[in-house]
């Protein structure tokens, strides 16, 4: 288990990270959520020794996390970073004894996952000869590599085809049931809400959210209600308990304050007439960050 | 400290199998190698030639002269011309001749000469004015009455030995022999630093630039990794040296008998005791840590390519400084300026080893002046090593000194334990 226990850090007179206190449990993908610039990076970078963190600690495993444990670490970070002239084997083999594995084990491993990802024929190319899509996997590869116990993934799927983005999912899941943490941050919310069971949205530097997504949905008391209907949906707008109104092919969607206010709508909307289509849905996760991360932030 | 190992074999390995890195070494190699032939190549240039045939005029009486010339001749030969002037010369254009001599009889009864060639810049002439300076002498002084023997004595040099009082002082075989190896050293140095200093800035800021940096300073600490990196380019660098020794020590084994003393002595190798010679290595060593712990320290501030030559520019200006003064100290390195220089870390490593060499330095000062430059690398490199661990996270553009600042800055939010 990893856990941050009131950890701050300061550039200066800037906060970057406010007092976060996190722990992330074992063997499950915890979804790391904000917007740009709200502290996520830093606070990869603490947990990955990277940066000292100004107060508060941060343990794995009850131990206080040191180069020592790096080893046991995976990384993907936003921002990929590889040798474009050395060769996928020399690569992955320095990166991985880098992390303490021993250069067999490396090599049968590093064939393994290449034969996953249907990419045995680069093994000898040098990374700058690969297109994007799959130097990424090679990226994905390096960070798993050494079995790690924590892993980072730092939007892993970005620039990635849909039938890769499926290929990497599966593989990401298959080492959370091998018992590996994982920290997955990514802007794509469809995503998030796929893997993870847990998750903190960041905002400034603190968590505004935290938690399991089933709760979160739960307890955010705002609704939403789809429409279709032949008639013009407009007077919504005006009616009290209605947050968000937005027009669509069939007719509108809209964001209630709570529950309590759709049976307030659907009142309104038989008086108007007949509609073809009207649904009371659990917020997206994509509503709760827009919510909650500001509207800066779309 | 294992993970140190392997970045230090990664980079070391990775940089001598590249082309470059072969390619150089084996030019270095031929080019030792062709040292030791340059005695045959000179004989293979001139042996074969003969000696350049002169056409003469001689206007004397009895061309007396000529006479006197031919049979003094080296190095070229002249031949009485059975013509007049204006033959002789179409007959020079003709490369018939190397060139033209006219003798003729001044008033004084001495000789004089003109000499027609194609080019003014001729050897033959000159050797040839030489010849005619000594009859001229001759038969001045035999005018006035001068006998033989006399001017045998007057042309016989000065007897005068140089003998140093201090014990420590070269002689003047060892100060010989000196000079070709300070010479050697200060330019092996000079190169070296710009090559290899200039290679693992370079080194750190592509594997910024490639963003492989955030990977690897995650898997270790990045204190350590520079110091693997400076380690492994300067074994790198002895690398090459001790290839290039090998080789001198094979050709000498092969060579040495043909080529005899003298050839050494031009090399200044034979004389060089292996006093000097430990401190050549020990200054090549210092030096060589002193500037690439600064171009560590530089290059990991930078993020781009173009902006690591305008960042390194100013140490490669003073190794520039180093070397010139070290020029300029080779004529004269007892100078005050060579003495205070030989103090200052940055020049330490080629003005104390041209003292070393040149003159008897007391071991105190020697060890004074190490012990400066060792101190100067303990805070250069705890400086840059401050500066790296900030300076691989930072990627802004351009290559200013205000960049060194901020990376301070944010490496005082590093963590200090490193494992």
């Amino acid at each position: 288990m990893l856990q941050l226990n009131d950890v701050t850090k300061k550039f200066g007179k800037h906060t970057a990270v406010d007092q976060l206190t996190l722990s992330i449990p074992e063997g499950e993908i915890f979804g790391f959520l904000g917007a740009n610039g709200a502290g996520k990076t830093t606070t990869f970078r603490m947990i990955l020794n990277l940066l000292e963190n100004t107060e508060g600690e941060i343990f794995w495993q009850g131990k206080k996390i040191t180069y020592a444990q790096s080893n046991e670490i995976g990384y993907l970070p936003e921002e990929r970073g590889l040798y474009p002239k050395l060769t996928v084997k020399d690569q992955l083999v320095y990166l991985a004894k880098l992390r303490g594995m021993a250069k067999a084990d490396s090599v049968k491993a590093l064939k393994d996952w290449l034969e996953r990802f249907n990419i045995t024929e680069y093994e000898n190319k040098k990374v700058e000869e690969l297109s994007k899509g799959n130097q990424q996997k090679i990226q994905f590869i390096s960070a798993v590599l050494h079995n790690p116990r924590l892993l980072i993934l730092d939007e892993p799927f970005s620039g990635l085809d849909p039938v890769n983005v499926e290929m990497l999912k599966k593989a990401v899941i298959d080492l959370k049931q091998a018992g590996t943490s994982i920290i997955f941050s990514s802007h794509r919310m469809e995503h998030v809400e796929e893997l993870c069971r847990f998750l903190c949205i960041m905002k400034h530097g603190r968590p505004v959210v935290e938690g399991d997504l089933t709760e979160i949905k739960r307890s955010f008391r705002k609704k939403n209600i789809t429409i279709s209907a032949d008639y013009d949906l407009t007077f919504l707008k005006e009616t009290p308990g209605v947050v968000k109104y937005q027009e669509t092919q069939q007719g509108c969607k809209l964001q209630i304050a709570s529950s309590e206010d759709a049976p307030v709508v659907w009142k309104l909307l038989t008086e108007k007439g007949f509609v073809s289509k009207f649904e009371v849905e659990e917020p997206t996760l994509n509503d709760i960050f827009i919510e909650k991360a500001g509207e800066a932030y779309a | 400290m294992r993970k140190f190992w392997i970045v230090f074999s990664h980079t070391y390995l990775s940089r001598v199998k590249t082309k470059g890195y072969i390619i150089s070494s084996a030019i270095f190699l031929l080019i030792i190698c062709g040292i030791f032939y340059i005695p045959d190549i000179i004989e293979r240039f001139t042996g074969d030639s003969e000696d350049p045939v002169v056409a003469v005029i001689d206007e004397t009486e009895n061309e007396q002269l000529y006479e006197l010339l031919s049979s003094g001749a080296e190095d070229y030969q002249p031949v009485l011309f059975d013509g007049n002037e204006e033959e002789a010369k179409q007959a020079v254009e003709n490369e018939e001749f190397e060139g033209l001599l006219v003798l003729s009889q001044s008033e004084q009864n001495l000789p004089q000469a003109v000499f027609y060639g194609m080019q003014l810049t001729n050897s033959t002439s000159d050797d040839m004015e030489a010849q005619l300076q000594q009859i001229k002498v001759a038969q001045a002084a035999s005018q006035a009455g001068v006998d033989e023997a006399t001017i045998q004595d007057i042309y016989t040099p000065v007897s005068f030995e140089r003998q140093a009082l201090d014990e420590e002082a070269k002689t003047e075989e060892e100060l010989a022999g000196s000079y070709g190896l300070v010479y050697i050293l200060v330019f092996a140095l000079y190169m070296s630093v710009i090559i290899y200093g200039m290679m693992i800035a370079t080194d750190i800021t592509n594997e910024k630039s490639s963003r492989v940096m955030e990977i690897l300073i995650s898997s270790s600490s990045p204190v350590g990794q520079m110091f693997a990196k400076i380690l492994a380019i300067g074994m790198m660098g002895l690398t090459q040296v001790a290839l290039i020794t090998a080789a001198v020590y094979v050709m000498v084994k092969i060579r040495g008998d043909e080529l005899g003393g003298g050839f050494f002595d031009f090399i200044g190798i034979a004389n060089a005791s292996p006093v000097t010679l430990t401190f050549a290595l020990i200054f090549f060593i210092l030096g060589y840590f002193l500037y690439a712990t600064i171009c560590a320290g530089l290059g990991s501030v930078v993020s781009r390519m173009e902006d690591v030559q305008q960042l390194v520019s100013p140490v490669i200006f003073l190794v520039m400084g180093a070397f010139f003064l070290s020029i300029y100290g080779l004529s004269s390195p007892d100078s005050s300026i060579i003495v205070i220089a030989s103090y200052i870390p940055f020049f330490t490593p080629m003005i104390m080893f041209l003292r070393i060499g040149m003159l008897g330095v007391p071991a105190w000062e020697i060890a004074l002046s190490i012990a400066i430059l060792v101190a100067a690398i303990l805070l250069i490199a705890w400086f840059a090593a401050k500066v790296y661990r900030g300076g691989v996270l930072m990627y802004g553009k351009g290559g200013s000194f205000n960049q060194l600042k901020e990376a301070m800055k944010l490496s005082g939010n590093i963590k200090n334990k490193s494992k």
